[in-house]
């Protein structure tokens, strides 16, 4: 993926004070984009590609059935359970940055919050983004005093939780990447097993309920999926931002085709390449936070779609492709 | 004891409750016209350039942070109308899209151009920073009447004067057509009154109220303000001018009572851990509104999407 290297700071060292080990030959980015970069960053863009290619196809089917900014307040919902994660550790006498406790507690409180948005929609005559808008606040707020609490306990490892906010490659560790790449492609898995279902229902959910389908299931199963890639992708690109890996890639995808398959397809190629061009600018410029690297490259490979995705994009619609034409009409 | 609650208490509780006020003024119209999430999209967009008008000009004068703030919200709203309208993008996923990517070029441009730890804190501006309103120049009650010491009130509480002054105007003056808007935006259209200004008036607000607050209180509270209050005074009342006034005690009582919990709450347990404010006062607006979704008299019956 050339287009990555735009965002790049140009291939040179570090200048001010990198840590002892970065000093010895830094790779470039073009040979850590060419896996070259060591065993570990192969490990770990790699495992950040499996994440982006899942993200990116399930943001294909949160966005049709107009989850894009649910999945905003699930991620930002997370922080009081890596807090409390944390807390549980701590109190249990382990490490406190042991990534089971914090992934277990951020998946707890989203799925929290998950349950209030569809309560508070359902069941009170508030609209659901304002639903979705409360619950974003008031758990990342209730986060945000667990952390002023960690933080004036006595026991090291407080700045570690840093990470969860805007994600980092730096410092992650072999298991804990290939952990997180195994989610991913099981995700991937129960994606391809659902996918004609998920199809239907989010182009057309009536027809789908009239044919006998579990709608509601299946919508469950979509919030699921966001859930898990909110949950895997704290580590890699942070609770701020994980929700542009779900949200962009799909509306990238829209303007290379019109149909289902391929949009899915063409979405998980550009949640890949983001994650694996983000992870790899990630290890040569270790100080950037991960997950706002990842998300530049996502917003590049968007605006190229824009200018020239065969199917919507406004140049080919502007020298009158017929597919383009298509694409107006549908 | 006095003393430390006039130079450090009043102060930072004056600014988590006028933010506050500020917000949940605002909020009741975002809330109506389905723009509940407009305060977190822009808490994030103006990032970017706050970052680029301190690394242009080099000050964080207060009116050079406000101008970069404007115009990246600026930018931001049209790019969100370029990718909505020009290239057909959904309107939830182009505001998702803009305010991730403007947030993550603000979080770079931090790093890279090294004032992300001489100058800004990425943290303050998510999760605020209430607690650095102090007011040194109080040395008794006697100081909450003299000029002189009033001029060195912290500089936030101005601007969050200001904001709520506007905004408030703006609410009273316009009160009629606000509520036509919000409620039936068609009917007012046939009475020739444009939608599409009023909306406009209401964004304009909200980005002022954010702006405002942002610098002072964090993304967090903002977001939670223009919702929270609004949420729970709409589960109390049909009447939007009793609606509003009912946010604007909630937001009140949320900036007081969460400050309270933040500075006093863990002392008095005789515990050493500090509380952040700006967490503590959107988790009581929080807590207001659970508890008038469970018990106000207007919750609604089920809403058919």
């Amino acid at each position: 993926m050339p287009m990555a290297c735009r965002w790049g700071p140009p291939a040179v060292p570090p200048t001010t004070c990198c840590e002892p080990m970065n000093v010895a030959a830094e790779p470039s980015l073009l040979a850590i984009l060419l896996l070259q970069g060591g065993y570990n960053t192969v490990v770990v863009m790699l495992g950040a590609a499996a994440l982006g290619a899942a993200a990116g196809a399930v943001g294909v089917f949160a966005m049709l059935r107009r989850r894009a900014l649910v999945a905003d307040a699930l991620a930002h919902a997370t922080l009081p359970g890596v807090a409390l994660g944390f807390l549980a550790a701590v109190a249990l006498g382990l490490p406190g940055r042991s990534l089971p406790f914090l992934l277990a507690g951020a998946a707890a409180t989203a799925l929290l919050a998950a349950l209030s948005i569809h309560l508070i929609a359902s069941r009170t005559r508030l609209p659901e983004d304002t639903a979705v808008a409360s619950v974003l606040a008031t758990f990342f707020a209730a986060g945000i005093v667990l952390l002023s609490v960690i933080q004036t306990l006595r026991t090291g490892g407080q700045a570690g939780l840093d990470v969860y906010l805007l994600g980092a490659t730096a410092g992650m560790l072999r298991g804990e990447a290939i952990t997180l790449a195994c989610f991913a492609v099981a995700i991937a898995a129960i994606l391809a097993l659902l996918f004609k279902e998920l199809v239907l229902v989010a182009f057309d959910a009536e027809f789908a309920a009239a044919h006998g389908f579990p709608v509601r299931v299946i919508d469950l199963a979509v919030v699921a999926l966001v859930l898990a890639v909110v949950v895997i992708g704290l580590r890699l690109v942070g609770l701020v931002l994980i929700v542009a890996l779900l949200v962009i890639p799909p509306s990238a995808a829209r303007f290379w085709s019109n149909r289902a398959a391929s949009v899915t397809l063409i979405s998980a190629v550009i949640g890949a390449a983001s994650a694996y061009g983000g992870a790899a600018i990630s290890a040569v410029a270790p100080d950037l936070p991960t997950g706002a690297v990842i998300v530049l490259v996502a917003f590049a490979i968007f605006a190229v779609s824009v200018a020239i995705g065969p199917a919507r994009g406004l140049l080919p619609r502007a020298f009158g492709s017929r597919r383009a034409a298509a694409g107006e009409a549908a | 004891m006095i003393f430390t609650f006039l130079q450090i208490d009043l102060p930072a509780m004056l600014v988590g409750t006028l933010a506050a006020l500020v917000c949940a003024l605002v909020g009741n119209f975002l809330v109506l016209t389905r723009q509940s999430m407009f305060g977190d999209a822009v808490g994030h967009v103006v990032l970017p350039g706050i970052v680029i008008a301190y690394v242009v000009t080099g000050t964080t004068a207060t009116w050079v942070m406000l101008a970069g703030a404007a115009a990246a919200a600026l930018a931001a709203a049209g790019l969100v109308e370029f990718f909505r309208r020009v290239a057909g993008v959904e309107p939830s996923a182009a505001l998702g899209t803009v305010f991730t990517a403007m947030f993550a070029l603000g979080v770079v441009l931090l790093e890279q151009t090294g004032v992300a730890r001489t100058t800004f804190d990425v943290h303050h501006i998510l999760y605020g920073n209430v607690e650095a309103a102090i007011w040194p120049a109080a040395v008794d009650f006697s100081s909450l009447v003299d000029p002189q010491a009033l001029a060195a009130l912290p500089p936030q509480i101005g601007r969050l004067a200001f904001g709520l002054a506007v905004v408030l105007a703006v609410i009273v003056v316009c009160f009629k057509e606000l509520r036509l808007v919000s409620f039936d935006p068609v009917f007012a259209a046939t009475l020739g009154l444009s939608p599409r200004l009023v909306g406009t008036v209401i964004v304009a607000l909200a980005a002022l109220a954010a702006v405002v607050s942002l610098e002072a209180v964090g993304v967090i509270l903002v977001v939670a303000m223009m919702v929270c209050p609004p949420a729970a005074a709409r589960m109390l009342t049909d009447d939007l001018a009793t609606q509003v006034r009912i946010s604007a005690v909630i937001a009140l009582a949320s900036g007081v009572l969460g400050y309270a919990a933040a500075a006093f709450l863990p002392a008095a347990f005789g515990s050493p851990i500090s509380l952040g404010a700006a967490g503590t006062i959107a988790v009581t607006a929080g807590l207001f509104q659970l508890a008038a979704m469970l018990f106000g008299p207007k919750r609604g019956a089920p809403r058919r999407a």
